[in-house]
């Protein structure tokens, strides 16, 4: 099995053939070498993570309020956690991205799906951003403090 | 239709079907990645409505669940990287089927020990 692709396959593309009228630059390329990049650091984040919840000590019985708690009072965790919001949201988005325009083939569906899909994005990268850093261990409401949470005595 | 071409560097062998595979497992992640956020976020709303919902992903039919997930994300990862070696590595085209044999048994092995002791912990005890 060996395919011979005639080159050259590069270069300058000719007026009546290019897609977008050249105005989006470089974008696509950015896009294709952040997926990788972020695909090595993704490999790091995802499986530390999934190591220290999962396969440690008493593994996923070992979650509840307080585990977290533990985690994100060391701010070496939030930033752990941040990375790996922002490096897999943003990744996933761009792949669920060129699944849509793969397969939509309407120029008004594609774009109803990929404004549904970064709305999305946003909401939950502000909301994971917003939870690691307004994380409180002892949450009080009305003064009185909520059971399960870890107040100074 | 067009008509099924005699093998081509893509379409119908390993290439094609870790694609598809690549595909499916990055779409899956994803839509969990939506929940899990949301899900975390409760640690904003109580401790006790965290640590509730949690518990639900401690049932038998979950842990198998997770594992699951766990499958998909560690397929992707290795597969992803293998990706990565095609593009980046000069060698990379010439031995992609070669690397996605050592995708699969790497991910077996991966899958094996992870399952031993996810589902001991999770299915056994307490
Ligand atoms: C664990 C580390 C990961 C690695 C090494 C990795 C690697 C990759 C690579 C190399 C691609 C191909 C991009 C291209 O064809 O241009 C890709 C695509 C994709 N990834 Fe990942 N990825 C990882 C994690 C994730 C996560 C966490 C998600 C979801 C949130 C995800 C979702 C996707 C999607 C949806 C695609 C598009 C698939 C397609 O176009 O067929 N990946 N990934
Ligand atoms: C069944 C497997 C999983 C379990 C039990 C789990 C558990 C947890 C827990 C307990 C937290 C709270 C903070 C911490 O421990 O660091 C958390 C946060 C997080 N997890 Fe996971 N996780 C799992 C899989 C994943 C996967 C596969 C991804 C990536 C695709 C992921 C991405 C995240 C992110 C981004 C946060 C931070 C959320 C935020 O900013 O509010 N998790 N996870």
């Amino acid at each position: 099995m060996t395919a011979t692709i005639e080159s050259p396959r590069s270069g300058r593309i000719a007026p009546q053939y290019r897609r977008s009228g050249g105005s989006r630059g470089n974008f696509e390329m950015i896009a294709w070498l952040f997926m990788r990049l972020s695909g090595v650091v993704l490999v790091v984040l995802i499986f530390g993570h999934l190591f220290v919840n999962l396969m440690v000590g008493e593994g996923i019985h070992a979650i509840d309020f307080g585990f977290v708690a533990g985690k994100w009072a060391d701010p070496f965790w939030q930033f752990w956690d941040l990375a790996m919001l922002w490096l897999a949201m943003l990744h996933g988005t761009n792949g669920v991205r060129t699944i849509i325009n793969d397969y939509a083939e309407k120029t008004s569906t594609r774009r109803w799906l990929k404004t549904v899909l970064y709305a999305a994005a946003v909401v939950i990268i502000l909301l994971g951003t917003l939870v690691i850093f307004t994380f409180n261990p002892c949450p009080v409401v009305n003064g009185v403090a909520l059971p399960g949470g870890f107040c100074p005595a | 239709m067009p008509t099924k071409p005699a093998g081509t560097l893509y379409r119908g062998r390993e290439g094609m079907w870790s694609w598809v595979g690549h595909r499916i497992t990055g779409v899956v992640i994803f839509f969990f990645l939506l929940v899990h956020v949301l899900d975390t976020s409760l640690v904003r709303v109580s401790p006790e409505a965290y640590t509730a919902v949690i518990g639900a992903y401690k049932n038998p039919l979950m842990a198998l669940g997770e594992t699951g997930l766990v499958a998909a994300i560690v397929f992707h990862a290795f597969n992803g990287l293998r990706i990565i070696a095609v593009d980046f590595w000069k060698k990379g085209a010439k031995y992609q089927r070669q690397m996605l044999w050592a995708v699969l048994a790497l991910w077996v092995v991966t899958m094996l020990a992870f399952s031993i002791r996810h589902l001991s912990l999770s299915l056994g005890g307490h």
